[in-house]
């Protein structure tokens, strides 16, 4: 089966950092991959270069076929990967159903003179819009929270707000950077049950993780990284047996 | 949106409500006998054109503009330029003579009686306006790629470099700026002019053009783009990110916001017969900022009731020589003690800021 995501030797330095160094991974349609590894592996800087928030050194990535390193993060997003963020970075001043509708901007095309004439046409997709966005959050069942201004929520609420917009745009692949960050074990059961769901619509699924109870029970593959370097790529149980994995998360004997 | 939406009424209501007030200030102040002010209540309309534009690019696209005052001296001074510049001697020129027979010319009498040959006041402002946009994108394209306040300091230069032109060029007046602009001819025979009893005529139409650029930009800022533009105001990356080509969508607001300068240009320097270099000036810019900065980012309606109002006094003399020291004064209180605006001020909170601000040493939550 040809790739969905390739990336292929991909380097970043920053300054006197070497974050990411000649990483290459591959990634099928349908499947849930982790990316883990200890604070400063280099998984944030290897997320923000798929999404085109930072440009490789070295490498490409491709998309589906088209080459996407370097390009701008709406361009990136054009090409249907989604991404939610570490520290959640929702919309100030804005409600959840508004934020989750901005999620759905590359799915509407209304523009300054559509929106100015308020013109019948963009007066019905604006409906459709909301409609779509109201029917997301109800798929990840926060409904509720649709008028509530998104930044007052409580942090699992925000988690599944975020979520919610990234899942708005019908994305082909939805980074998710560290979902489970900040949530209660129960949140964190659901939030499982949520991905695999979220796949099961044909989504593809990378994540950043640190809770390994989730990594272990939900992804197809874990890509493990440390110090900026691929030590691993495998099944997730076959990752749990490498001795090298184990060696970077529980250390040497000698420590 | 509740945050422009003030009244529980939609934005056609409101500006329903706005276009009543201003039959009721009409007839109020011609029942008084001070129809007199309503000259500058049309001025006022036609600066307030210019910073409910100012409004939207600050309190949506997060910029800040110090060049507003160029684009509107840029407007207005084309304008003036096209409907006073005599074209007779030029008449055999193959550009003149065909602009003359696509009907973009027109003969009029000047003050003493002799035949010019002028552009029209129509085709005037669609050049005028067009200028100020080209020179809007030609700045913007570059600045607005980037991140962070860098149009406030090309807006300053343009800003800037406008007034010099008007104040040294010696076909724009140079100081004394370009006087004896005729009416612009609207329909039935109204125009927008200094004449004489057209005071009333004057007043309506600033304040229609007022109301219809308010409904544009309500409708705006609930729509998808006004959606992706406070999406980028609240969190830049997350909002590209999701698609968001926020360096276009910025540009789009800067130039909007540019042309609806040039139009209020355009038309307070027919409204008062000419303009002169002062309208340029970089102080201009910082006064419309100012107004924005009272009315409250973001806040349509609180920025036109502070810029009518606002303008208005200082159009009537009320601050004197101390005009640029009370706008001076108002921006930097506002950025100290309210930066959300009046309306958005809680008497409580402001307090608490000022006791910080003046050192007293108890943090204060909040």
């Amino acid at each position: 089966m040809t790739p969905f995501l390739e990336v292929s030797g991909v380097s970043k330095r920053f300054g006197g950092i070497q974050a990411v160094s000649g990483v290459s991974f591959q990634l099928r349609k349908g499947m849930i991959k982790a990316v883990i590894g200890p604070n400063g592996a280099g998984k944030t800087t290897l997320f923000n270069m798929v999404s085109g928030f930072s440009t490789p050194d070295r490498g490409t990535i491709t998309f589906a076929g088209h080459p996407i390193h370097g390009r701008r993060p709406h361009l990136v997003a054009a090409h249907g990967i989604s991404r939610t963020f570490q520290n959640i970075r929702l919309f100030e001043h804005m409600s959840a159903l508004e934020n989750v509708m901005v999620g759905r901007h590359l799915r509407s095309r209304a523009g300054f003179w559509a929106g100015m004439l308020d013109l019948g046409w963009s007066r019905r997709e604006a409906a459709e819009v909301r409609g779509r966005a109201m029917e997301v959050m109800a798929f990840l069942g926060i409904e509720a929270l649709a008028g509530a201004e998104a930044t007052s929520l409580a942090y699992g609420q925000q988690r599944a707000v975020e979520l919610a917009r990234a899942l708005a745009s019908d994305p082909e692949l939805v980074l998710l950077d560290e979902p489970a960050a900040g949530l209660n074990m129960r949140e964190t059961r659901d939030l499982a049950g949520l991905i695999t769901r979220i796949r099961d619509r044909g989504i593809t699924v990378l994540l950043v993780e640190h809770d390994m109870s989730l990594v272990m029970e939900i992804c197809d593959e874990v890509l493990v990284l440390s110090y900026g370097e691929k030590i691993a790529e495998a099944d997730p149980a076959t990752v749990q047996r490498d001795p090298q994995v184990v060696k970077v998360y529980l250390g040497d004997e000698e420590c | 949106m509740s945050r422009s939406a003030p009244l529980a009424v939609n934005r056609y209501g409101q500006v329903g409500i706005f276009m009543a007030s201003a039959v009721l200030v009409q007839l109020a102040s011609v029942a008084a006998g001070k129809g007199f002010l309503l000259t500058q209540l049309t001025m006022s309309a036609y600066y307030t054109l210019a910073v409910v534009g100012i409004s939207l690019l600050m309190g949506y696209a997060g910029q800040i503009s110090l060049g507003h005052a160029g684009f509107f001296a840029v407007g207005g001074y084309t304008s003036a330029l096209l409907t006073t510049l005599d074209l007779t001697p030029y008449r055999d020129q193959p550009l003149v003579s065909s602009a003359e027979r696509l009907g973009l010319l027109l003969s009029r009498l000047d003050l003493y009686g002799g035949v010019l040959l002028v552009v029209h006041p129509l085709a005037a402002c669609v050049l005028a306006v067009s200028l100020a946009v080209g020179l809007a994108f030609l700045v913007g394209i570059p600045v607005l790629k980037l991140k962070g306040h860098y149009l406030a300091m090309a807006t300053l230069g343009v800003g800037t470099i406008v007034y010099s032109i008007a104040l040294g060029t010696e076909w724009l007046g140079a100081a004394d700026g370009i006087a004896a602009v005729p009416p612009f001819p609207l329909l039935f025979g109204a125009s927008v002019g200094g004449q004489a009893g057209g005071r009333i005529v004057n007043y309506y139409v600033a304040v229609t053009l007022l109301g219809a650029a308010m409904l544009l930009l309500l409708n705006l800022v609930q729509s998808r783009v006004g959606r992706a533009l406070r999406a980028i105001h609240g969190a830049e990356d997350a909002a590209s990110a999701m698609g968001v080509d926020t360096a276009r969508l910025k540009l789009r607001t800067f130039v909007v916001s540019a042309a609806l300068a040039a139009v209020a240009g355009v038309f307070l320097t027919h409204y008062n017969g000419g303009i002169g270099p002062s309208e340029a000036s970089v102080m201009k810019s910082v006064k419309y900022m100012a107004i924005v900065a009272v009315g409250g980012m973001g806040s349509l309606w609180g920025t036109l009731g502070m810029s009518l109002t606002l303008n208005f006094l200082s159009l009537r003399g009320y601050f004197g020589i101390f005009d640029d020291v009370v706008f001076g004064l108002i921006l930097v209180g506002m950025m100290l003690f309210a930066p959300d605006g009046l309306l958005a001020l809680e008497p409580r909170r402001a307090l608490a800021a000022l006791r910080h601000r003046l050192g007293s040493s108890r943090e204060d939550p909040g």
